[in-house]
């Protein structure tokens, strides 16, 4: 049975484990540095589908069923399945997951939701509420395009300050028994909200949402920075993760070189051409289900902090001038039970 | 030579464009807009025809001779319908180029789909 930590965290008496864990990138991604961690690269982004929103579905069904299958599992195994992802009433996923046939609990975090759907999982599984949850999400570069800025077919050109929008998916599959690696401890966040409007600038937005959820960690366990061989946070790339160290810093917390964002992992900015870096929440969700996750299976990775951060806006709140409020869900992962 | 100065003239304005869409947070829409309206005052205050005379093609082409066609529409409306000619004129003028766009574009949008940026 879990118990609370502090006044925000929740700490696992027997940690769940990762059953299995899968990623799935697209063409660019697959031509990045993390290429060779991930399951599966599909040059196709259209996934075999006549529809950007059909080919986020069907990402998001292939990597559930890679996961279940590297879990040597049925869906019919699977007790609960949290999901989400960025379009309109989250079709990407009901629409991908609607023949699985495992109760689904659908969720929004922008994102987030790679941190926030394994969180979930992690309480149901703990709580006995579940033998076995699934916790999966996607982005794609397309489909995010027509939902946050211009359908593609428009022609626009992108302004050079824009992320990159990665298509990519993970999912993560949790048992109460097994080899590891285990949830520890999770941190969820709380909305936070400094005024930025700038949709150019969501790195700025969400870096204070994630060093409130990580200085809120670190003061109810009482944990360092230095414990960790890792601490990613989800999409900050360049700028947010610059003011993210600056921000914690005035807290006396200070992040040195094992920080890193996913953002930032996933693609090489000088190469790429992604000028501030990836984003999404295929982001976070393929370089966990990926290179954070690979290490610490190998044990290059002991202890690892993951934070995904999601901008909570919508087109309208940003046409209706409204400033950006950002949230930042925070998962201690670990190679030991 | 007349070749050169519709180059010249037509590189300027597409520059102007790229600047705007590299330095300011304005979207591709939104400089759209602004070069017709920009045409358009251009024209009322007698400048853009001279820049027309200057670079033919080079200041017709770009989005902001499009606003140099809807206010001379305007005014030759105005100068043969009276007030009625401030509604009818200007898109009587450019009834041949919004009529292209919409065919073109429709041709267009049949024969191709897009495909994901690399």
């Amino acid at each position: 049975m879990a118990k609370r930590v502090g006044r925000y965290t929740i700490r696992f008496e027997k940690a769940p484990a990762i059953k299995s864990y899968a990623s799935i990138a697209g063409k660019k991604e697959g031509e990045g540095p993390l290429a060779k961690e991930f399951d599966e690269i599909n040059t196709d982004s259209t996934f075999g589908e006549k529809t950007w929103e059909k080919a986020e579905s069907r990402l998001q069904n292939n990597v559930l069923n890679k996961a279940l299958q590297k879990a040597n599992i049925t869906p019919a195994s699977v007790d609960i399945v949290f999901a989400g992802d960025l379009l309109n009433q989250c079709i990407g996923t009901s629409y991908g997951l609607r023949e699985s046939g495992i109760p689904f609990a659908g969720l929004y975090g922008a994102c987030s939701t790679m941190a926030e759907s394994l969180s979930m999982a992690a309480v149901f599984v703990d709580g006995g509420y579940a033998n076995i949850a699934a916790a999966l999400t996607s982005s794609h570069f397309c489909t995010a395009e027509r939902q946050y800025r211009c359908p593609l077919e428009y022609g626009g050109q992108r302004p050079q300050s824009a992320q990159w929008t990665v298509t990519g998916a993970g999912a993560v599959i949790l048992d109460l028994n097994g080899n590891g690696p285990f949830i520890r401890e999770i941190t969820l966040g709380r909305i936070v909200d400094l005024g930025i409007k700038d949709v150019n600038n969501m790195g700025a937005a969400m870096a204070p949402a994630a060093a409130d959820t990580i200085s809120n960690y670190f003061s109810d366990t009482g944990a360092k920075p230095g414990d960790f061989d890792l601490i990613a946070t989800g999409d900050l790339a360049f700028v947010g993760s610059e003011l993210l160290k600056d921000l914690l810093k005035e807290q006396g917390i200070e992040l040195k070189a094992n920080y890193s964002d996913c953002g930032l992992m996933i693609f090489d900015r000088e190469k790429q051409d992604v000028h501030s870096g990836g984003s999404g929440c295929g982001c976070s969700a393929s370089v966990l289900c990926s290179y954070i996750l690979n290490n610490l299976c190998s044990g290059n990775f002991k202890e690892v902090l993951f934070i995904s951060t999601g901008a909570l806006m919508s087109p309208i709140s940003i046409q209706q001038g409204q400033s950006i409020p950002a949230v930042a869900h925070l998962i201690h992962i670990s190679n030991r039970p | 030579m007349d070749y050169i100065r519709a180059f010249i003239v037509g590189g300027i304005l597409c520059v102007i464009g790229q600047i705007l869409i590299d330095k300011t947070k304005l979207s591709p829409a939104k400089i759209l807009v602004a070069y017709v309206t920009a045409g358009v005052i251009l024209t009322a205050v007698g400048l853009y025809k001279p820049l027309v005379k200057f670079g033919g093609a080079g200041a017709t082409v770009p989005l902001t001779g499009f606003g140099y066609a809807l206010a001379g529409g305007v005014l030759k409306g105005v100068r043969e319908h009276g007030f009625l000619g401030v509604f009818t004129g200007g898109v009587t003028a450019t009834a041949a180029g919004i009529a292209a766009a919409v065919f073109f574009g429709y041709l267009i949008a049949l024969i191709f789909k897009p495909s994901d940026k690399s």
